[in-house]
Order: structure tokens, then C-alpha cells, then sequence
């Protein structure tokens, strides 16, 4: 199954060109966006998004869903990149390690479950 | 625009009973409620049913028709789904048709079926509430997404970890501590805060403890405009004097907040306005504990506390059942249990047992006359809040 938008915006962190869109009023979502749920403009442009983001919050999940069991614990975080928020799992570091405040890059990575791809968060 | 009654209610044991059908538990609930109301079925006009993931669960689709032929209905039948606020959806729109006047009698109400399956397909299941792409795809789970809001909480607040989770503790344990008169509550058990501080994480800062259970069960409300409770000579002492509700944005990280849940301060300010009461006239409520720092973040929502204030308040003694505004008397989610397309109809029951005096810890709340409840769909991203009170 592909989901249109959503996985050119995925892959687009393979090559170090993650985006994010911005409707003509400077408000910043991830796509697919037909219409800005702020201020209703229906003009997006695609922006390059800031290599590091600042995590806003994290947890470690000892329980996961059956589709992340082998990752299980890890940490998941909500990230502000500025424009754009964005939520992953950390990878290279110990869970429970990552705090808010600090600053992570987003990449694609692969589940140890299942071997789909993931947004993943790295220290930088 | 006419009164709307509750003229009676119905429930279910809320606990493991994953030998049983759906439409089985939707029509004990159903028939209670009409034992309980004295309505014939045959005046009932409309049938809206609360269900979360029936089609997951029994992988039954087109659940409504199927649940009022169960229920021994033969009236018009529509599912409401809302994730955890189902039920509460299906109650607010039965009351706003017979307030309408398009309907005397309607039949709300809700049916999850859940312990058929194990914790992870569960875990699964529930998390489809979240957004499927953003959110579950990075590995965000249901308690994985109130512990980010709990840690945010702290965040904002300058709460030190171990103050939150013995602050979480202690609403957990208040929660144990309602349940154990509660026939119809999943664990009749005392809850220490030591034991939940000692449970096993399941979701940092969140463990076992701060979790409500997987649960089988269901609701059912007869909703009776006030015409006919007269017409009728029916015993309906509590009405349904307001209802509101409130979105947001389905993902956490579209949120502007972290940390508050504007939904149920939407929906609150909705139904208070219905009402005509604001937050100091509520006598007790029945809050969406899913997760013991949803109750935190709903009794700040409906205005009991100003935000980063709830935290303390059972630890405090003010919310428990001896504190000047006791917070889910029925033992809650976490203690009561949360079979999910259940649950919004269930706090209806109870708050109206509550405030008729027939509830075991009613004795509790002798003197209430105004009840809320607060029913939470996902993260928040939808609310439903109703205001009962004790009719003149």
C-alpha cells in the first residue's frame, strides 16, 4: 500500500532533503495538505526543513504494538524542527537517555520488527 | 424546545467476559435500562449506539441494525463512533433530537468488546484512535501518548519526576478506593499508592497502574422528553440540562498545546453555557481517566482547577470522595474498567445514579444536585461533556 504525500515526504529524509509545506501565510504542517488548518489557504509551497529540531517531549515504551515488539523499549518524541513539529523513534541511544531540550535530526530508518520505514530521530 | 429526562439506565458487569458476543452485552444493558425506565419497548423511536472497534474486534461492521434487533427494537438504529468518546457522542445526539421534539424516547448508549483479543492486538486496536501515519507509524501506542502529554505536563509546570508519578499514583489509587462498593466496576479492589508507584512502566512516565484495563461491557440511557415522563407518571428525577463538544487537532504534534486538552474546554464552556451553571456550581463529576493524567488534564479542562493546578488533587484529598468535589465516584476508567464504545454512556448511568441515590456511593454526595461527566475521544482530539441535574 502506498499512501501519496505522505511517502515522498518519508523518503525525502534518505537524502537528506526533508520538507515540510507551508501555506502562503507562513503556517507549516507535514503533508499531504489540501487546505491550512489555521488559516484556510489552499497554496502550499514545499520548504526545506531545518537539519535539527528540539525534542518537545519523549517516553520510552516498554509495551509497544505487535508491529514495534522488537524494537521494545525504545523512545518515541515529538520534536519541534520550528515550522513543523515531528514525532519518532530515537535510534542510537540507550531509552531513556534523550531529554527535552535536546536536539535531534530526523532520518528514515527500519523497523526491527517488521523492517517497514519509520521516521527515526538521531542526537546530533 | 422540551426537557430531556433520563428515565433510566443500564449496565453491564465492565470485566473480562471474552466469551461473550457484543450484541449479547448490548442487550442486557438495554434491558436493564428498560426495567429500570418502565418504558415499553415498542415506544422507543431511535436507537444511537456508541462502538469503537466492533469491526476489529468481531469483525462486525453494521453493528446498529444488528444491536437494536438484540435489544428487541424494531426502531431506526445509527453507530456512533468517536474512539473513546462514542458513547458520549450517541448520548449528546439523543438529547439534542428529543430536545428537538422530533423524538420522545430514545435509547443511548454503548458496547466495546474487548478482552476477546490479547494485550498487544488490543494495544493495536486502541491505537487507531491516534494518527495512523504521524503517529502510529512512529510507534506511539495509547498510553505512549498520554505519557508524552504527562511529560510535557511536567515540563511546563516545573514538576519533578517523582512528584508526578506520586501525584498519578495517588489518583489511581482514589479511583480503586470508589470502585470497591461498584457491582458493576471491573476491580473492586484497594490500590495502594506504594503498589501502583511499584508497578511496572509501560510508558515512562506512566505505568501499569496509571492504565485503566481492557473491558468488556456496555451502557444503555432511556432519554424521555419531559412531556412524556409526565404523560407517563415515570419516576425520572434527574435531567439533562446541558451538552457540549469539542475538537482538536488529531495528532499531538499539530497541537498548540502539549500539556491541555482545549477539546474539553470547548465542550465544557459548551455545555456549562447550556446549562446556565459555571464550574463552581458542579457538585461532583465523572472525568475520562483512561490514563490517571487525563483526569488530571479534565478536571482542569472543565474548570475545577486552573492549569498546572489538578495535578495534586487527589493526593490532596480534595477530589476523593470526603473532598469538597469528589472526582469519579464510580472508580472511573481505572477502576470501573473502559470497555470504549462504552464508556461515554456509562458515566451518564452513573452520575444519574448518583444523583438519584441509589448508587452505592451516593451517600457520598448527599446533597448533589449538579453532576458533569466529561468523555474523551483519543488524545483529546474530540470531548463530549454533559451537565445532569437533580430535576425540581
Amino acid at each position: 500500500m502506498s499512501d501519496a504525500g505522505f511517502d515522498e515526504w518519508l523518503h525525502a529524509f534518505v537524502a537528506d532533503d526533508g520538507y515540510y509545506v507551508e501555506c502562503a501565510n507562513g503556517h507549516g504542517y507535514l503533508p499531504p495538505r489540501r487546505i491550512c488548518p489555521d488559516c484556510g489557504s489552499t497554496e502550499f509551497t514545499e520548504e526545506s526543513l531545518p537539519e535539527s529540531g528540539v525534542v518537545e517531549t519523549i517516553t520510552t515504551v516498554h509495551v509497544p504494538a505487535p508491529a514495534f515488539k522488537a524494537d521494545a523499549p525504545y523512545d518515541t518524541a515529538v520534536v519541534d524542527f520550528g515550522p513543523a513539529r515531528i514525532t519518532g523513534i530515537v535510534v542510537d541511544a540507550e531509552p531513556g537517555s534523550i531529554e527535552i531540550g535536546d536536539a535531534v535530526e530526523a532520518d528514515v530508518g527500519a523497523s526491527e520488527t517488521t523492517g517497514k520505514d519509520v521516521l527515526v530521530l538521531r542526537s546530533v | 424546545m422540551s426537557g430531556v429526562r433520563v428515565a433510566g439506565v443500564g449496565l453491564t458487569h465492565f470485566g473480562s467476559h471474552p466469551e461473550r458476543t457484543g450484541r449479547d452485552l448490548f442487550a442486557e444493558a438495554a434491558l436493564a435500562a428498560k426495567e429500570d425506565a418502565g418504558v415499553p419497548l415498542s415506544d422507543v423511536e431511535q436507537l444511537n449506539v456508541g462502538n469503537f472497534a466492533g469491526p476489529l474486534s468481531e469483525g462486525q461492521g453494521h453493528l446498529a441494525p444488528l444491536l437494536a434487533e438484540a435489544a428487541g427494537l424494531t426502531c431506526p438504529a445509527t453507530r456512533y463512533e468517536e474512539a473513546c468518546a462514542s458513547a458520549g457522542v450517541a448520548v449528546r445526539e439523543g438529547v439534542r433530537t428529543v430536545r428537538s421534539g422530533e423524538a420522545d424516547v430514545v435509547l443511548a448508549g454503548g458496547v466495546e468488546r474487548m478482552t476477546n483479543h490479547d494485550t498487544p492486538e488490543v494495544t493495536e486496536s486502541l491505537a487507531i484512535a491516534a494518527d495512523e501515519l504521524f503517529e502510529v507509524r512512529a510507534g506511539v501506542t495509547f498510553p505512549a501518548a498520554y505519557a508524552l502529554m504527562a511529560t510535557a505536563y511536567a515540563d511546563a509546570y516545573g514538576v519533578d519526576e517523582d512528584d508526578l508519578k506520586t501525584d498519578l499514583a495517588n489518583v489511581a489509587s482514589k479511583n480503586h478506593d470508589n470502585a470497591i462498593p461498584n457491582e458493576y466496576a471491573q476491580y473492586q479492589r484497594e490500590l495502594t499508592v506504594e503498589q501502583a508507584l511499584d508497578a511496572p512502566p509501560v510508558a515512562e512516565p506512566l505505568a501499569l497502574f496509571d492504565c485503566c484495563p481492557i473491558t468488556d461491557g456496555a451502557s444503555a440511557i432511556f432519554l424521555v422528553s419531559e412531556e412524556y415522563a409526565a404523560e407517563h407518571d415515570l419516576d425520572a428525577g434527574v435531567s439533562v440540562v446541558g451538552t457540549g463538544q469539542g475538537a482538536d487537532r488529531m495528532a499531538l504534534q499539530d497541537r498548540e498545546h502539549l500539556a491541555r486538552t482545549p477539546a474539553a474546554d470547548d465542550a465544557a464552556a459548551m455545555a456549562y453555557d447550556d446549562a446556565g451553571i459555571d464550574a463552581a456550581d458542579v457538585d461532583v463529576a465523572e472525568v475520562h481517566d483512561c490514563f490517571t493524567i487525563a483526569e488530571v488534564l479534565a478536571i482542569e479542562s472543565l474548570g475545577f482547577y486552573d492549569p498546572g493546578e489538578g495535578l495534586g488533587a487527589a493526593r490532596r484529598g480534595e477530589t476523593r470522595a470526603d473532598g469538597d468535589l469528589p472526582i469519579n465516584l464510580s472508580g472511573g476508567l481505572k477502576a470501573k474498567g473502559h470497555p470504549v464504545g462504552a464508556t461515554g454512556g456509562s458515566q451518564i448511568a452513573e452520575m444519574t445514579r448518583l444523583l438519584r441515590g441509589d448508587h452505592p456511593n451516593s451517600d457520598k454526595v448527599d446533597d448533589a444536585e449538579v453532576g458533569v461527566t466529561h468523555n474523551a475521544g483519543g488524545t483529546v482530539a474530540s470531548a463530549v461533556v454533559h451537565v445532569l441535574e437533580v430535576a425540581e
